[in-house]
């Protein structure tokens, strides 16, 4: 018989799933007006734009079930870096495109089969959230894979430019699938399922891309972890002092 | 976000007069022109300089209001001034599309951005140094660009008339999530209403400018008139937006930053005051705060993603080539 989950675990979990969206809607929102073709321009504030929407749910939706008086603003504005629990893959700055891209692919390769399992979640608000966020993921994915794929097979620049890519990110992706006390609780209720049973579908999607991208898939000698446990790396404290400005600057206003 | 009146305009054509006339008649009839028809080539001109100094007005309008998308107040307005930017590059995109349809490559057209030989709206070339500035851009640059745009749906050219009438929607609703902005600060705190006000201050002069100069200036306007790409004068559209304005402002409950702008019972509309021609040609020649900056965030995006462009066409001929390899053969490969 599933063991229910706290609902502290549920409001912590949410938040964390919040962050990650937020965090990397933010990153891909500071290419808007300055991508490498107008059509790009286009599908990277769309992908922000989803990432945003699915935080705004998920704070609200955390807001909600905590019960005390918390909308999506507050998590998203007011609480201090250490507070944050996104992923370090996606506070990590764009880069160049090649980067950026990688980045989305990693992420979205992982978040699709996660929105999957989570869309029969036995929290109902939490599977509402993930059965129409699978569909903007399943989108990013595609969208971010071929672009891995064109540029990997493209001219000698591009290939080295991914290659680099790669090289600077790969550190990163083995975060996705950490367990914790947390995962653990939440997939024992059926909330969500447990990160690392989403390796396989994850690896199998890096593998068949870069297979056809002809990159090859790094070793990682030293696994970068510590977003989940609030340690960021030095680019967060940049981000939130943009992120939270209007906020920090003028406190407590309706805007 | 729109097009100011035409600089450097060349409307001369040197087709006969029968030519002329039978295009004139087709013009006359309010019989839509489309790419294939025959036109003057100084239509063609005229039209293709319009049309991309309005796509590069939308693209470089992208700029100013990005300036806020990282640090907009709120998720909901981060999210809607996402939106707000992201649609001013579609209207570049289905822009440079109808100009295309004249007979040039969106890459020339970029190429005359970036080398100054085409211009964009001037009003793109002045700072946003506050979130106020958001609201003020919204309310009243795109407010002025609706005021021209409307008539350019029934703009003779019908690529052009067909993609306005797209953008206008879309213009509306900037408008008043701009003036909803305005309306959230001025019943904030005296600090946020000060913003507001300010925010006018920089913004009123600017946005009467992005009608152009007045009628008795506008060297270019009679032939576009008569071609019907135009419909209102510069004067005309000018005093619709400050009449329409006027009242927003009082309703938000700050002060437009012209003392003799005045009801006149005479003429049914608002006095204004001079505006500062000096300063709209410094700005338009590339003297603004900003115009320095607009074109080389746009030369680094250009040259940024060069190495981006050419990838992608390297691996569509790669995937052609492979294509044509693997081209059915009556013969199983061995
Ligand atoms: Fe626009
Ligand atoms: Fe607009």
């Amino acid at each position: 018989m599933a063991q229910e989950a706290s609902t502290t675990s549920i409001v912590t979990f949410l938040t964390r799933l919040g962050d990650d969206q937020l965090v990397l809607g933010h990153r891909l929102s500071e290419w808007c007006g300055h991508a490498p073709t107008l059509e790009e321009d286009l599908a990277l504030a769309n992908m922000g734009l989803d990432l945003i929407g699915q935080a705004r749910a998920l704070y609200t939706r955390a807001g909600e079930l905590e019960g005390e008086g918390r909308g999506e603003d507050d998590f998203a504005y007011l609480r201090r870096e250490v507070d944050y629990q996104n992923l370090l893959l996606v506070e990590r700055p764009n880069g160049d495109f090649a980067r950026t891209i990688l980045k989305q692919f990693y992420f979205a390769a992982f978040m699709t089969p996660f929105w999957q399992g989570t869309s029969n979640s036995s929290d109902e608000a939490l599977a509402a959230i993930a059965a129409k966020a699978v569909k903007e993921s399943t989108y990013h994915l595609r969208h971010s894979a071929e672009w891995v794929i064109r540029l990997g097979d493209g001219t000698a620049e591009s290939a080295n430019r991914m290659k680099c890519a790669v090289d600077d990110l790969h550190a990163y992706t083995d975060e996705m699938f950490q367990s914790d006390a947390l995962t653990k609780e939440l997939a024992g209720a059926g909330v969500a399922p447990e990160p690392a049973t989403i390796k396989v579908q994850w690896q199998a999607s890096v593998t068949e891309i870069f297979d056809a991208a002809n990159l090859a898939i790094p070793e990682i000698a030293w696994p970068q972890l510590g977003g989940r446990q609030g340690e960021h790396t030095e680019d967060m404290g940049h981000l939130l002092a943009e992120l939270q400005f209007m906020q920090r600057a003028y406190p407590g206003l309706q805007w | 976000m729109y097009s100011q009146g035409l600089i450097g305009a060349d409307g001369t054509t040197d087709e006969d007069e029968a030519f002329l006339q039978h295009f004139q008649s087709r013009i006359d009839a309010e019989q839509k022109i489309e790419p294939n028809d025959a036109m003057p080539e100084g239509y063609r001109r005229t039209l293709i300089r319009q049309i991309s100094q309005h796509a590069h007005s939308e693209i470089v309008g992208m700029l100013p209001e990005g300036n806020w998308i990282s640090r907009a107040p709120t998720l909901r307005r981060k999210a809607a001034l996402l939106a707000k930017v992201q649609d001013e590059g579609g209207h570049g995109l289905y822009l440079y599309a109808a100009a295309e349809t004249l007979g040039i490559s969106r890459e020339e057209m970029t190429e005359q951005l970036l080398t100054g030989a085409a211009k964009y709206s001037s009003i793109f070339n002045y700072p946003t140094p506050t979130w106020a500035d958001i609201g003020a851009i919204g309310w009243l640059v795109d407010g002025a660009a609706i005021m021209n745009q409307i008539p350019l749906c029934r703009c003779s050219f019908g690529p052009y008339a067909r993609a306005m009438i797209r953008i206008c929607k879309e213009e509306s609703f900037h408008q008043r999530q701009g003036y909803e902005i305005m309306l959230t600060l001025c019943s904030g705190t005296p600090e946020q209403k000060q913003l507001a006000q300010d925010s006018l201050d920089r913004w009123w002069w600017p946005s009467l400018m992005m009608f152009g100069p007045h009628d008795s200036d506008s060297t270019h306007s009679d032939q576009s008139m008569a071609w019907k790409i135009k419909r209102f004068s510069n004067d005309e559209l000018r005093q619709k937006f400050i009449d329409a304005t006027v009242p927003q402002a009082e309703f938000l409950g700050i002060k437009m930053p012209d003392p003799d702008l005045e009801w006149s019972e005479k003429r049914g509309s608002y006095d204004h005051g001079p505006i500062d021609w000096d300063e709209f040609w410094r700005v338009v020649k590339g003297g603004g705060k900003c115009s320095k900056d607009r074109i080389s965030d746009r030369q680094a995006a250009w040259d940024n993603g060069a190495w981006v462009r050419e990838a992608a066409l390297a691996y569509a001929d790669k995937v052609r080539a492979r294509q044509a390899t693997a081209a059915p053969t009556p013969v199983a490969a061995e």
